[in-house]
């Protein structure tokens, strides 16, 4: 029993990670209708800005403390990504407006090249490492329950509680502002969203910036778990089951759709893996995913597909 | 002025509807075709089959298949490099289980056990479609990687994982040469070519381009769905997995299924988007383009450093080969959305106005 619990657990927050960068995926989806195969591209970059700049700041500035360090990589980070936000409505989306589902995401997949070779020529191409002090030991709760208690990772739970942390934000930012408010108007129907004068070459420059933030706490989260490399991209890979569990359109949907996936994917490696020869976990996933669509095509929380003839 | 339909008068049906109504057409494939078969054979040397012609024909072959489903019937996939691998698996079993058994066979069975499953995994078209369908077979893709990784029986209990195969013939041609590969593959290219021609200007072809434009309208005028989607899905499976087997057996020779994985995916739909969907000519031109570019990058770029007197890194060749790739796919996606077969059938419209345009 603490056995599973232990797995169920690890599984909780796995997916909370997980539905970290499926997050980037929806937003983006939800505002411009582009699905996004270069967020795990900007979660490499973004991670190996991170990693590059938290390293590089102590020497250039002579700053000692580790957190201003951090933090300073972090708001450099924030303008790079800023700026590649703006660049890529710019010069790639603003083109190709009203142009096929297929096609945007090739172009996507084109910027998702462009920016691994950007971000390993400038940054370079080893495996860094991103330290901003999470703790690495793991703690036993529960002891008083089960016998030996359950292990649970504290940097698991750290990064857990930021993700969550980070989606009530974005919620907040939603719901409460005016800026929100525009977003979510484009996310529901792009023509009258333009009509009322909401400017629509600004709401997308902006939710590529969110995306962008996104991608930088996934970046420092999963860098930090795994070190920063160049699989960071297969990342995404990861969370593409997420988004279409949970639904393309919906932001809860990513969260849910996250805890269902990370949950079945550790319950599935540890108790159906050594039957078959193990490593099932990254096509499980989409198997599971698959299940879901068959009976629900518009994914857990989407948008219901009404057909015009 | 010369080059147009009116002024040819048929006397009979079959003329009527032939291939190519206009004589010159006929001509240019035919003068196309024998360059191909007499011509390349007396001036290209093994560099150029090797590394540029044969992964040019195998990888055409397999963007007609991925063309035929996404260009034609409407269905994106992310998984015709796991159809690629059935393809190349099958083939690889059939060769080593059954004595004497022949290689175009081979070939054939292997496409067809990829058929097979490309209509498994082309069930959920059924429910889901556009990006979500493209997310599914995603599932298609990262199962078989892991098959032909972790089940052994399919790799015939080879330790290192790579299988191989030896002593190609077929009907006494020894396949040994890179000519002999060449012309190997040029010649199942032309008949998969004339046959997914024919089969698009065909009854199922029109149905499937029904579906694509509008697949409950198609539905209302009396077309089957699951027949046409399906239908779509095992033919081209089918030519994926042609394609796959002839992949590792003339061109790999030896492999593993790390030759199949997501990027061959992302690759074939590169060449059709880029090609131009709904275009058999177009895969041809997205093969070509896809083909070639990384080459080219990777032989002009150091060259280019020496010129202005940089001393380029291999790693810092490889990033730039990335980055212009990139940036060369988007920039034809913006000046060209519909592809380079856009850019042939432009020409052409021009051509029937020559010489005199008004």
């Amino acid at each position: 029993m603490a056995f599973f619990l232990e797995t169920l657990i690890a599984g909780l927050m796995v997916g909370m990670l997980y539905s970290l960068v499926a997050l980037g995926f929806v937003l983006i989806f939800k505002a411009s209708g582009v699905f996004n195969f270069a967020q795990g591209a900007m979660v490499l970059f973004a991670a190996l800005a991170m990693a590059r700049f938290s390293e590089w700041i102590p020497g250039w500035l002579g700053i000692e403390s580790l957190f201003l360090a951090n933090l300073l990589a972090f708001a450099i980070t924030a303008l790079i990504m800023f700026a590649v936000a703006w660049l890529i409505e710019r010069l790639v989306l603003r083109h190709l407006v009203n142009q096929e589902g297929a096609t945007l995401l090739m172009a996507t997949l084109g910027i998702a090249y462009f920016m691994e070779g950007v971000g390993q020529t400038a940054f370079g191409s080893d495996i860094y490492e991103i330290n901003v002090g999470m703790p690495k030991d793991p703690v036993l709760v529960l002891q008083n329950v089960f016998e030996g208690g359950v292990l649970v990772s504290k940097e698991d739970l750290i990064a857990a509680l930021i993700a969550a942390l980070l989606v009530a934000a974005l919620a907040l930012f939603f719901q409460k502002t005016g800026t929100g408010r525009a977003l979510r108007a484009v996310a529901d129907d792009h023509q009258a969203a333009q009509s009322i004068g909401i400017p629509l070459n600004r709401i997308w420059v902006i939710v590529w910036c969110v995306a962008g933030i996104v991608a930088i706490v996934a970046g420092i989260i999963w860098g930090s778990k795994l070190g920063v490399q160049f699989s960071l991209v297969t990342v995404a890979l990861r969370a593409l089951p997420v988004v279409i569990l949970g639904g393309l359109t919906s932001v809860p949907g990513a969260i849910i759709g996250g805890l269902i996936i990370g949950v079945g994917e550790k319950l599935s490696e540890v108790y159906l893996g050594p039957l078959v020869g193990g490593g099932i976990e990254i096509w499980f996933a989409y198997m599971l995913a698959l299940v879901f669509l068959l009976f629900r095509p518009q994914g857990l929380f989407g948008e219901k597909i009404i057909d015009r003839v | 002025m010369i080059y147009r339909e009116n002024g040819h008068f048929k006397t009979s049906y079959a003329a009527d509807r032939q291939i190519f109504p206009i004589p010159q057409d006929r001509w240019a494939i035919l003068a196309i075709l024998a360059f191909a078969f007499a011509g390349v054979p007396l001036l290209a040397d093994e560099y150029l089959f090797r590394a540029i012609l044969i992964p040019f024909l195998i990888l055409s072959l397999a963007a007609l298949g991925v063309n035929l489903l996404v260009g034609y019937c409407g269905q994106i996939t992310l998984g015709a490099g796991a159809f690629m691998a059935i393809g190349a698996y099958a083939a690889y079993n059939f060769m080593i289980r059954i004595d004497d058994m022949p290689l175009l066979a081979a070939l054939l069975l292997g496409g067809l056990a990829s058929a097979a499953i490309g209509i498994v995994f082309g069930t959920p078209s059924l429910r889901v479609r556009g990006l979500y369908l493209a997310v599914a077979t995603l599932a298609a893709q990262f199962f078989w990687d892991w098959a032909f990784l972790r089940i052994k029986w399919f790799t015939d209990y080879s330790p290192s994982g790579s299988v191989s195969i030896a002593n190609l013939h077929v009907f006494g041609w020894k396949i040994d040469s890179p000519l002999d590969k060449y012309l190997l593959c040029l010649a199942v290219l032309t008949l998969f070519a004339l046959l997914a021609k024919n089969l698009v200007r065909g009854a199922i072809g029109r149905q499937w381009m029904a579906i694509r434009d509008m697949d409950v309208a198609a539905e209302v005028i009396g077309i089957r769905p699951m027949y046409a989607k399906l239908s779509a899905f095992a033919v081209s499976s089918f030519f994926l997995g042609v394609a796959g087997a002839l992949w590792g057996f003339i061109h790999l020779g030896s492999w593993e299924p790390a030759a199949f994985s997501i990027d061959r995916s992302l690759q074939l739909l590169f060449m059709v988007i880029i090609g131009g969907l709904g275009s058999i000519m177009g895969s041809f031109f997205g093969a070509a383009f896809i083909v070639i570019l990384p080459i080219f990058l990777n032989q002009f770029l150091p060259w280019l450093g020496g010129l202005v007197g940089l001393g380029i890194s291999t790693a810092a060749v490889s990033h730039a080969e990335f980055m212009i790739f990139g940036a060369l796919i988007v920039f034809f996606l913006i000046v060209e959305p519909h592809g380079l077969a856009r850019l042939w059938s432009t020409a052409k419209e021009k051509l029937r106005l020559w010489p005199f345009p008004h």
